[in-house]
C-alpha cells in the first residue's frame, strides 16, 4: 500500500470522520523521498473548517529501521503534543495512525507556511524583520522544549555529553582514516568535560533548516526524529556550530545572532543562565559529531551502499569541520 | 607514455561538458547531481595542483613535531594521532596548533576553498 490513490481514500476516510461527512482531500503530493520518512502535503475542503495539512508516513506505511537513534513517528507526534502544551511554536497534531491502519505508521500535523532553506532567511530581504527576532524566539522556544516534564514523555533515548565522545568516538575509529584535529578533539573533550546539567528534553538537531521561519519570526520547530534526554546547551550549542551559519560566521547564532541575546532570552524565558564560555565544549562536540557524520556519509560511498557522486564528494566536506574546530580552539586560547 | 590530453586536460573537458552541456538538459535530483560531479572535478584540479607542495611542507612539520625522519605522510600522521590518544601531545604541546593549522588551510584549499571558516582562520 502507497499509491497516491491508496493514501487518497485513507486521508477521505478519515477527513469525513474528523470534519464531517462531505470533506474532501484536494493536492495530495509528496514532498520529499527521504528513505526513512515520507512526508506529504494536502488539503482538506471542509466548508470553514478546511485546513492546509501534512502528512508524516513511515515509507509505504510500514515501519522500517530507522537511524539507530530516530524516534518513531507516534513518538515525533507525542513530543509535538508536549512541547505544544510547553508554548514551543510546533505544528498541531490532528491525528496518529498506528501501524496496520488504512494509512499505515503515519501522523497528520498542521501545515505552517514559512521557508526552511537557511541560505534564503539569512539573505532575502522578506525575513529582514524576522531575523531581528530569530535570536529572542530560538532562545524562548529552547527553553520551552527544556522545561518540558519528562514524566508525560514517550521512551526517549538518553545521550549526555560522554555518551556521545563514546559514541561518535568508536564510529570515528571504525574507519580507520586518522584525522589529528579529530584526535585532538576526541582528547580534549574527554579531558575538559563539564558537569552534566540536569536532564532536559533536547530536541537534537535545533537549527535553520529544520525551523520555519516566516516575516515575523520563527513560525515552528520541526524534525524531531533526534530527540533525546539529554544536556540542554547541546541544543543552545548546536544551534551555533558554523556548519549551520551559512557562510555568516560573524554571527555565532545561527548565522543571524549573538550568543549573549540567546542566552539572556533562553533565561528570562525559564531556562538556566549559562554563559557563552558553557557554550564552547558543547560546539566542539557539535562540529566533531558533524564531522564524524559527513565520514559517515562518504563511508556509505566507499562500502558501495550509496555509490553516488554526492556520498562520495560529501568526505571533502570534513575538512570544514577540522577548520572549525581549529577556530573554536583557538578562540578557547583568546578567552583564557 | 604520452599526454596528448594531459591527465588535467581530460577532466577540464569533462567538467566543461558537465557545466555548458550535461547539466542544463539535465533536471531535479539529476541536475543536482551534475553539479556536485563538476564541484567534484574542481577540486580534483586544484588537488593536482596544490598537493604535492602542500604535503612537502606537512611532512616537514610532521617530522619537526615529532622528530622523526618518517617520509610517508600517512605513518607520521598515524603517528601523531597516537600520541595525541596517548596524552603525550596535546593542545599545549608548541607548535601543534600551528601545524594543524597550516595543514588543515592547505587541505581546504583543495576541499572548499569557499568554505566561511576558512576566512575566519586567515584573521
Amino acid at each position: 500500500m502507497g499509491t497516491v490513490t491508496d493514501i487518497e481514500k485513507a486521508l477521505t476516510d478519515w477527513a469525513s470522520e474528523h470534519y464531517g461527512a462531505g470533506a474532501a482531500i484536494t493536492g495530495v503530493r509528496r514532498l520529499s523521498g527521504g528513505a526513512s520518512q515520507e512526508t506529504w502535503a494536502f488539503e482538506v475542503e471542509a466548508g470553514d473548517k478546511g485546513e492546509a495539512l501534512i502528512l508524516r508516513r513511515a515509507p509505504g506505511g510500514i515501519s522500517a529501521p530507522r537511524a539507530s537513534e530516530a524516534v518513531t513517528l507516534a513518538t515525533e507526534a507525542a513530543l509535538l503534543g508536549a512541547t505544544g502544551k510547553a508554548g514551543v511554536r510546533v505544528p498541531g497534531v490532528r491525528h496518529v495512525s498506528a501501524p496496520g491502519s488504512a494509512l499505515g505508521e503515519a501522523f497528520i500535523m498542521k501545515r505552517i507556511e514559512g521557508e526552511t532553506l537557511g541560505r534564503k532567511i539569512l539573505r532575502d530581504a522578506e525575513y529582514e524583520i524576522a531575523r531581528t527576532r530569530l535570536t529572542r524566539h530560538c532562545g524562548e522556544a529552547l527553553a520551552g522544549i527544556h522545561s518540558v516534564p519528562l514524566q508525560g514523555l514517550p521512551g526517549l533515548p538518553t545521550s549526555l555529553g560522554r555518551n556521545q565522545i563514546d559514541k561518535y568516538e568508536a564510529v570515528y575509529r571504525e574507519f580507520d582514516l586518522p584525522r589529528p584535529v579529530f584526535e585532538l578533539a576526541f582528547a580534549w573533550l574527554k579531558a575538559n568535560a563539564p558537569e552534566p546539567a540536569p536532564p532536559v528534553l533536547v530536541h537534537g538537531d535545533f537549527r535553520l533548516g529544520n525551523l520555519i521561519v516566516d516575516a515575523n519570526g520563527l513560525g515552528a520547530v520541526l524534525d524531531w526524529e533526534l530527540a533525546h534526554i539529554g544536556d540542554p546547551r547541546e541544543d543552545i550549542a548546536w544551534l551555533c556550530v558554523n556548519s549551520w551559519r551559512f557562510g555568516q560566521t560573524e554571527n555565532r547564532v545561527g548565522g543571524f545572532g549573538q550568543l549573549d541575546e540567546l542566552l539572556d532570552a533562553y533565561a528570562a524565558a525559564g531556562g538556566a543562565r549559562y554563559r557563552p564560555a558553557d557554550i564552547d565544549w558543547w560546539e566542539i562536540m557539535g562540529s566533531l559529531k558533524w564531522g564524524v557524520m559527513c565520514m559517515t556519509m562518504y563511508g556509505a560511498f566507499k562500502t558501495g551502499a550509496d555509490p553516488s557522486v554526492e556520498r562520495a564528494a560529501i568526505g571533502r566536506r570534513v575538512s570544514e569541520n577540522e577548520i572549525d574546530l581549529i577556530n573554536l580552539f583557538e578562540g578557547l586560547g583568546r578567552h583564557a | 607514455m604520452h599526454d596528448a590530453p594531459s591527465a588535467k586536460e581530460l577532466i577540464e573537458a569533462v567538467k566543461s561538458f558537465l557545466d555548458k552541456t550535461a547539466m542544463v538538459q539535465l533536471q531535479g535530483h539529476a541536475a543536482f547531481h551534475a553539479r556536485v560531479a563538476s564541484n567534484a572535478l574542481a577540486t580534483v584540479l586544484r588537488e593536482m595542483e596544490l598537493r604535492p607542495a602542500a604535503e612537502a611542507r606537512e611532512r616537514d612539520r610532521l617530522q619537526a613535531l615529532l622528530k622523526s625522519h618518517e617520509a610517508d605522510v600517512g605513518k607520521l600522521n598515524c603517528q601523531l594521532c597516537e600520541e595525541i590518544q596517548v596524552g603525550r601531545v596535546d593542545l599545549g604541546t608548541p607548535g601543534l596548533l600551528t601545524h594543524l593549522k597550516s595543514t588543515t588551510i592547505d587541505q581546504l584549499s583543495v576541499d572548499q576553498p569557499g568554505y566561511s571558516g576558512l576566512r575566519t582562520a586567515a584573521r
